[in-house]
């Protein structure tokens, strides 16, 4: 599935906006990711939440990834 | 138990009504007990030392004479703290404790425990600390300058290709976007280009940060606070520390105001070392002048805006670089302003770079819908710029391009059902729009956006004896949750909405709750306490099966009593939860509810705020004439105070907009760290704030809740701006517009 990155995660994956990955769930996408690009790993660890068809979860690793399913990786967000 | 947390528009008999607020009477007479109110036997006081520069090498720092003076029982440097090199937590470990060198005004070098607070004073005085002076930057564009002083030796611009191999107070670059701007602004027939900046500001909460901090020799440990977030401060202070988190029993106070400052840990772990230390109880409250110069105060920013538009209204492209200041610490501030700042709008070709900048002053926390306001005041303007220039009136431009259900949002996914187009029509159709002006006012209205978020929350109820439910739940109340959970479990139980009571746990009663911030409290905590609520129901309809002895499947629960199903059933009264609790005893013991979720889905919130002021052309000086704010709730589950949110949102937005400002000298220090000097809104300064509910249904909360705590705050600046510039007839690019920057900018226009 294609996987759209944002913000500084693009330059851990050669500029690229959208990479393609298969994964099932989205703890499978982060480790597959993180296996094909080892620089996102310095992002991982300040927080990652995944868009899946508009919704954002940040503490959700077994949410399934619907096939065909709009998949955004974005920074977690903190809030006041 | 898996519960479907989908909105099901089911009908509600309390849910949306005003009632009294479980707190109030406490609060109004004192009763409350805030983070300076508890007390233990044999406390000690706590007392800071913080550096006098901005930033400076640490050459030697003595404290034996301060551990000698009778009545000091002990004294904290770096040096007794482990050493988190390299570690996640060292960032916030050194925050707390300067290390090798101090990198703000104010930042804390030693502290000192001691019998009573003038001893502690006394003690301050003999550590002695040498200092070899540093150059440094405190504005964000100067630090973003080849050759600027460098804050950090460590820190390397992450988000660029390639990776940068020598040190810089850039700390990030962020971009969102998609399309080709380049194409957009040559379709446009109108482009405005225009620079902004905002000041510092603080989130002004009247409480400070204070604690009452405990460890014993067995490594058991206690702290009473005041925080957003008590489970938070535990995982934090237990890794600092290296204690146990089973062992450390943190309980939120009441608080007086948090905004996003108490998501943080500032004196906390420093208290709980010292406790350590001494073997005795330590009390620490910050003074008002260490809450503003060593708390964390929101960024101040600079921003370059661009807006393509064709002549019939359409925005063709629109671009913005942001540079936000993180602090002495790396923060994600800059990225947070890049993401939000064109979300409001369907744009084809838009793009918004970040930039996380670090400067010598605090550490920047987040400060209510973190980020987002001083984005929206750069874009708002520059709208407002783009409706002159093509002469639209600015609401119907924004209709125009406004984001709606589909819309790609700007920074990267589709949104679902959104209310941003709801709250701009409201605001054509409000009255507001129509009242006259007279001489010297004029009027501004500006949109906001924020994402609001759900997260880890625990939550239990326990029916007595007596029919009257207890509601314990981790989620700290900042803005009266106590109530709107209250009325959500009696509305599910079916009982009146004074049968409940609601308490706030301590962290080993419950399990982890996330912290109260994201807008997150009313629909995580809502939704959690909407399937404990279900689960104790469940439980009461095997106790009601077992008084008739029927099968469970022949009980339903309905508007608060468990019935009997079918014809044979019929000489079975029904059974009140009251009656059910009665029996409890017999029919297998206590009945509970019991629920924990990671309440993910929030829906995006949207405003729109509408605002008239009247501008002195001799002085300066602004006075709000009128103020009307219109949100979408999703759903109000207490409108009273989800009007008190959009007002709360609005009069802070009114002190940052036109007051409130950190000012640091050529020294790099700060020059107004009191209420005297940095001026919040008192009532006087304020009209009566109008609202407007509106409530788009989130399609992932079982009551189509969404987060309204934060959104008010994203508009004021923006729309007190365009009021401003219309009443004094020149554009206000800089924040706060206080009189001499208002007078200023007549001035040059006039000349």
């Amino acid at each position: 599935m294609q996987v759209n990155l944002t913000g500084s995660l693009r330059s851990s994956a050669n500029g690229e906006a959208v990479v393609e990955i298969s994964a099932s769930t989205i703890r499978e996408l982060l480790s597959k990711l993180l296996e094909t690009y080892p620089g996102m790993e310095e992002h991982m660890e300040l927080g990652i939440a995944v868009s899946i068809d508009g919704e954002i979860y940040r503490d959700s690793p077994s949410k399934k990834l619907p096939a065909g399913s709009e998949i955004f990786l974005l920074p977690r967000l903190q809030g006041g | 138990m898996t519960h479907d947390q989908s909105f099901t528009n089911q009908k509600f008999k309390l849910v949306g009504s005003r009632v009294n607020r479980p707190d109030g009477v406490d609060k109004v007479t004192g009763r409350a007990k805030y983070g300076a109110d508890a007390s233990a036997p044999g406390q000690l006081v706590a007392l800071f030392l913080r550096s006098p520069h901005a930033h400076a090498k640490i050459k030697k720092l003595d404290t034996s004479k301060a551990e000698k003076l009778a009545g000091v029982k002990a004294v904290i440097t770096s040096a007794d703290l482990p050493d988190h090199t390299a570690g996640a937590q060292l960032d916030v470990l050194e925050n707390c404790m300067a290390r090798d060198r101090v990198l703000y005004d104010g930042h804390a070098v030693a502290a000192v425990a001691a019998i009573d607070k003038e001893t502690a004073k006394k003690a301050l005085k003999l550590i002695k600390v040498s200092y070899g002076k540093l150059p440094h930057v405190t504005d964000v564009d100067e630090a973003m300058r080849p050759g600027a002083p460098l804050v950090r030796e460590d820190i390397f611009t992450r988000g660029v290709d390639p990776k940068p191999t020598e040190p810089s107070n850039v700390c990030k670059v962020s971009t969102f976007g998609h399309g080709d701007i380049e194409a957009g602004f040559d379709e446009a027939d109108v482009i405005i280009e225009k620079s902004f900046k905002t000041e510092q500001t603080h989130q002004g909460y009247i409480e400070p940060h204070a604690c009452l901090a405990s460890v014993g020799p067995d490594g058991n440990g206690e702290l009473w606070v005041t925080t957003q977030g008590h489970y938070t401060y535990r995982t934090v202070c237990a890794a600092l520390l290296g204690m146990d988190m089973a062992k450390l029993k943190v309980t939120s106070s009441e608080i007086g105001g948090g905004f996003g400052g108490k998501t943080h840990v500032w004196i906390e772990p420093i208290a709980l070392a010292l406790s350590r230390k001494a073997n005795r109880p330590v009390k620490a409250v910050m003074t008002r002048d260490e809450v503003f110069k060593a708390s964390g105060p929101t960024c101040s920013t600079s921003m370059d805006i661009k807006i393509g538009a064709k002549k019939d209204g359409t925005i063709t492209a629109g671009s913005a670089h942001i540079r936000y200041q993180d602090g002495a610490f790396r923060g994600q501030w800059g990225q947070l302003g890049a993401m939000t700042a064109f979300a409001c709008y369907d744009l084809k070709n838009v793009q918004s770079v970040g930039y996380d900048v670090l400067v010598n002053r605090p550490k920047v926390a987040a400060y209510r819908a973190p980020s987002a306001p001083m984005a929206a005041f750069g874009v708002e303007s520059t709208m407002d710029l783009v409706a002159e220039a093509i002469e639209m009136d600015p609401v119907t431009l924004r209709i125009k391009n406004a984001a709606k259900e589909g819309t790609r949002a700007s920074y990267g996914p589709t949104y679902g059902p959104i209310g941003i187009g709801p709250t701009l029509e409201a605001a054509k159709n409000h009255p507001h729009m129509r009242a006259k002006l007279k001489k010297n006012q004029g009027r501004g209205m500006a949109c906001g956006f924020w994402f609001n978020f759900g997260g880890q929350t625990c939550t239990d109820i326990n029916i007595s004896a007596d029919g009257t439910v207890n509601l314990t739940l981790g989620t700290v109340d900042v803005g009266g949750s106590r109530a709107s959970m209250s009325l959500i479990c009696a509305e599910e139980l079916g009982i009146p909405y004074d049968q409940v009571k609601a308490n706030i746990a301590d962290t080993s009663s419950l399990g982890h709750n996330d912290t109260t911030e994201g807008s997150r409290g009313t629909f995580s905590s809502g939704m959690a306490t909407i399937f404990a609520a279900r689960e104790a129901i469940e439980e009461m309809k095997e106790r009601a099966a077992q008084t008739w002895d029927i099968p469970v499947e022949e009980v339903e629960w309905v508007e608060g009593e468990a019935r009997a199903i079918g014809q044979k059933n019929d000489n079975l009264p029904p059974l009140t939860l009251k009656d059910i609790a009665a029996r409890a005893a017999a029919t297998g013991g206590p009945i509970a509810g019991h629920n924990e979720v990671v309440a993910d889905g929030a829906g995006v919130s949207f405003a729109s705020h509408i605002c008239d002021v009247e501008v002195d052309p001799e002085t300066g000086g602004t006075r709000i004439i009128r103020y009307t704010v219109i949100q979408d709730a999703g759903k109000a589950i207490n409108p009273d105070y989800v009007e008190g949110q959009f007002q709360g949102g609005a009069a802070q937005g009114i002190g940052w907009a036109l007051n409130e400002e950190y000012i640091y000298g050529d020294d790099g220090r700060l020059q107004n760290a009191g209420f005297l000097d940095y001026r919040i809104p008192v009532c006087s300064d304020l009209p009566f704030i109008d609202t407007e509910i509106l409530e788009i249904p989130n399609p992932n909360h079982p009551y189509g809740i969404r987060g309204v705590g934060e959104t008010s705050i994203v508009p004021p600046l923006a729309a007190i701006g365009n009021a401003v510039s219309n009443a004094a007839g020149v554009r206000m690019t800089h924040v706060p517009m206080s009189p001499p920057r208002i007078l200023k900018a007549i001035e040059e226009a006039e000349a």
